[in-house]
């Protein structure tokens, strides 16, 4: 310690009479650069430089369709959301593992999506690319399916493997995005509505703006699937979101008011499916969510503490689909394992679980054997005048996806 | 440069080899090539991704470009996170460095009487690395939630309003980084402490200086190696740090950091130059603080 060089000497054309320094000094000439070292570098910079245009360029064109490999390899992965399978007491779920007995397929069940859009980005990477992502098939909502298929990173679906797609319901047989449902199918739809916590709240929630109320202060949570936060919001300014004759104005409008209630402090947290923990730890007595996932809530804490409802102003209605993967190599077992799930009795096995919409039409009869109790849930089987409340949140261009997803992101960071 | 400045007090070679040593160089190796792998290349990436442009046909990919207003752009838009990440860095360290001074001052000080004390607590700060903090920091939500132990009793004491709560405030954020850095504050501090030659500390008082005047004018300067050590462990990752500032974690609207704002970018909005851009902001402004804080505590104080 007692050593220590204090200055770096100077470089002075006499040289330094103490050794110690001399060397030093050496030392230092040795490593600046000499004309190689320097062609050395600039050739390490030069690669440098590909490898980063590798990492950065994306291949040009659409990815292909794995090989399917599924007669050899009896196992699947499925990514779903949360609460949107039934299950029983020990965290097992009963359809999965009769359907595992029936085909001999080994059936990974993922809880791997909480978000559309972080869901892709952790998977987009590979998708462009044409790899396996680690999930087979996976469920995700209309929009999102919409984008994938544009991109081509979906497999086209085999109807010939899936005979029990004539169970598909008529009205969901042809959306805009997949005419035919060559890419996709159905697994559940759903509203998005309020929910409260009933011991709260024993009134209850009628309308979005009852989510303004200044008692509610800090205790709103919102999706952050900007179609049904701002969906709810823009239904209640009298927007019909499904129709092509709003725009930006409206969005505005909507996007202003949501902003108003973060700044203000009146909305707690935006979230996926998470939103589920701020309500059962009490952060959250009222919030915008998902139909279904309220009774499972509900299951969890073992008591009617939440309540839902779709607004007087109107819900949104959408749909969670099954895709396959471009880069999965078991496209045939995951046909298998979507025909098995279109059998009416499993689809009212299933429904009387997760309390969402079946696209499964005869699943109504079939649950007048399991449940006849839920035959007239209208989150499972809506009829017209629950129907009439909600709307689809109507298809965005590019270019109003990529300015609303913005205005809407910029929202919730606070900016 | 942060090295550099942390080595000045290097041991001076007695000779100068006279030839190459390829052994060295092919020791070297190694660390270079995965320095240019997982350092260079990204970062070369990290640059040109930020002057990308959006592609006029497909949503969400980007042409390559020399888009520098982005930049701007992004300063203007997220200047506020910006200067509160750094605040809530700032806010981090100095709660660290005044929990963790005593507490490493005890363990390396006045512990060395008992080894299997001292030892015992070395554990236990080291302890909580077990436990992943994603882990820790969700047990922190629960506990800190509006239903949870503390909440309760503040209210039960009138300390917090009807309406008043912990989770998605800035002080839940800067509660949450104190806490998952203090470890990082308190080791390094501990091993110089722990070097501490009391008999300065002796003579110190020989001289007639008072306690106050002790700790002021011996132990802190003795001790600076570990204070500076501690708090750029701290203070870099807490200002990039996105988990305790995330909705799903202790923050909320009103407290975003640079962390999050890179983060939707990255997987929300699917802005990529956006993201980069404020990442290479984040970077600099990181690497300018640094260099002036070793600059000024490592050759003025420290020699």
């Amino acid at each position: 310690m007692l050593n220590v060089v204090k200055e770096w000497p100077a470089m002075t054309r006499t040289m330094p009479q103490d050794p110690m320094i001399l060397s030093l000094i050496q030392q230092a000439k040795q490593a600046s650069f000499s004309r190689r070292s320097v062609l050395t570098s600039a050739g390490i910079g030069a690669a440098t430089l590909a490898l980063a245009a590798c990492s950065t360029g994306g291949p040009a064109g659409k990815p292909t369709a794995a090989a399917d490999k599924s007669s050899g390899d009896k196992t699947l992965t499925w990514a779903n959301w949360s609460y949107y399978l039934d299950q029983d007491d020990s965290k097992k779920y009963p359809t999965l593992i009769a359907f595992e007995k029936q085909s001999g397929i080994k059936v990974t069940y993922d809880v791997a999506v909480d978000d559309n859009n972080t869901y892709y980005a952790k998977v987009k990477d590979q998708l462009a690319l044409g790899q396996d992502i680690g999930a087979d098939t996976v469920c995700l909502t209309d929009w999102m399916v919409s984008r994938l298929i544009g991109l081509g990173y979906v497999q086209k679906l085999d109807h010939s493997k899936i005979p029990n797609i004539k169970n598909l319901s008529p009205s969901l047989q042809n959306p805009d995005f997949d005419k035919g449902r060559n890419y996709s199918l159905p697994w559940q739809s759903g509203f998005a509505g309020l929910c409260w916590n009933k011991e709260k709240l024993p009134n209850g929630l009628k309308n979005v703006s009852d989510l303004w109320d200044p008692a509610l202060k800090g205790k709103v949570g919102v999706l952050s699937e900007m179609r049904d936060t701002i969906g709810l919001i823009m239904m209640e300014q009298g927007v019909d979101i499904s129709s092509k004759n709003w725009g930006d104005t409206e969005f505005s409008k909507a996007i202003d008011e949501f902003r108003t209630q973060v700044k203000g402090g009146q909305i707690r947290n935006i979230k996926g499916n998470s939103y589920a923990d701020d309500l059962k730890s009490g952060d959250t007595i009222a919030a915008i969510v998902w139909s279904g996932d309220v009774t499972s809530i509900n299951g969890e804490v073992g008591g009617d503490k939440f309540g839902f409802a779709i607004p007087d102003t109107g819900g949104t209605l959408w749909s969670d689909n099954y895709i396959v993967p471009i880069g999965s190599p078991r496209k045939a077992n995951a046909e298998e394992l979507i025909n098995y799930y279109y059998e009416p009795e499993v689809a009212a096995t299933v429904a009387a679980y997760v309390n969402y919409i079946t696209p499964v039409v005869g699943a109504k009869e079939a649950m007048a054997k399991i449940d006849p109790s839920l035959v007239d849930n209208q989150l499972i089987f809506p009829d017209a005048t629950t129907l009439d409340k909600v709307k689809i949140f109507r298809t965005l261009t590019n270019a109003e996806q990529s300015k609303y997803t913005v205005e809407f992101e910029s929202v919730g960071l606070g900016a | 440069m942060a090295i550099t400045a942390f080595t000045g007090s290097a041991t001076v070679q007695e000779a100068v080899p006279r030839k190459r040593s390829w052994v060295a160089l092919v020791l070297l190796l190694p660390g270079l090539l995965y320095l240019v792998l997982f350092f260079l290349v990204p970062l070369v990436s990290l640059a040109i991704t930020s002057l990308e442009v959006p592609s006029a046909t497909t949503f969400g990919q980007y042409d390559a470009a020399f888009n520098w207003q982005t930049y701007g752009v992004v300063v203007s838009q997220y200047g506020t996170q910006i200067l509160r990440s750094f605040l809530y860095a700032l806010l981090a360290t100095v709660f660290a460095l005044l929990f963790s001074y005593p507490l490493a001052y005890f363990i390396g000080v006045k512990a060395r009487r008992w080894p299997i004390l001292q030892g015992l607590m070395i554990v236990l700060v080291i302890a909580p690395f077990f436990i992943s903090f994603l882990l820790r920091t969700l047990a922190w939500k629960a506990i800190l939630s509006d239903d949870g132990v503390v909440v309760g009793a503040l209210k039960a004491l009138s300390l917090m309003g009807p309406q008043g709560h912990f989770t998605g405030t800035p002080v839940a954020v800067v509660f949450g980084l104190t806490y998952n850095f203090i470890p990082f504050m308190c080791l390094p501090l501990y091993t110089t402490l722990e070097r501490l030659d009391v008999r300065y500390l002796e003579a110190s008082t020989d001289l007639y200086a008072g306690p106050f005047h002790t700790f002021r004018t011996v132990t802190i300067p003795l001790s600076l190696p570990g204070i500076v050590s501690g708090t750029l462990l701290t203070f870099i990752p807490a200002a990039g740090d996105y988990v305790n500032a995330s909705s799903e974690f202790l923050g909320g609207t009103s407290s975003t950091m640079i962390g999050n704002v890179i983060q939707s970018n990255f997987l929300v909005q699917l802005n990529y130059p956006a993201a980069a851009a404020l990442s290479i902001i984040l970077m600099a402004i990181i690497l300018v603080i640094v260099s002036v804080y070793v600059k000024r505590s490592g050759t003025d104080d420290l020699l």
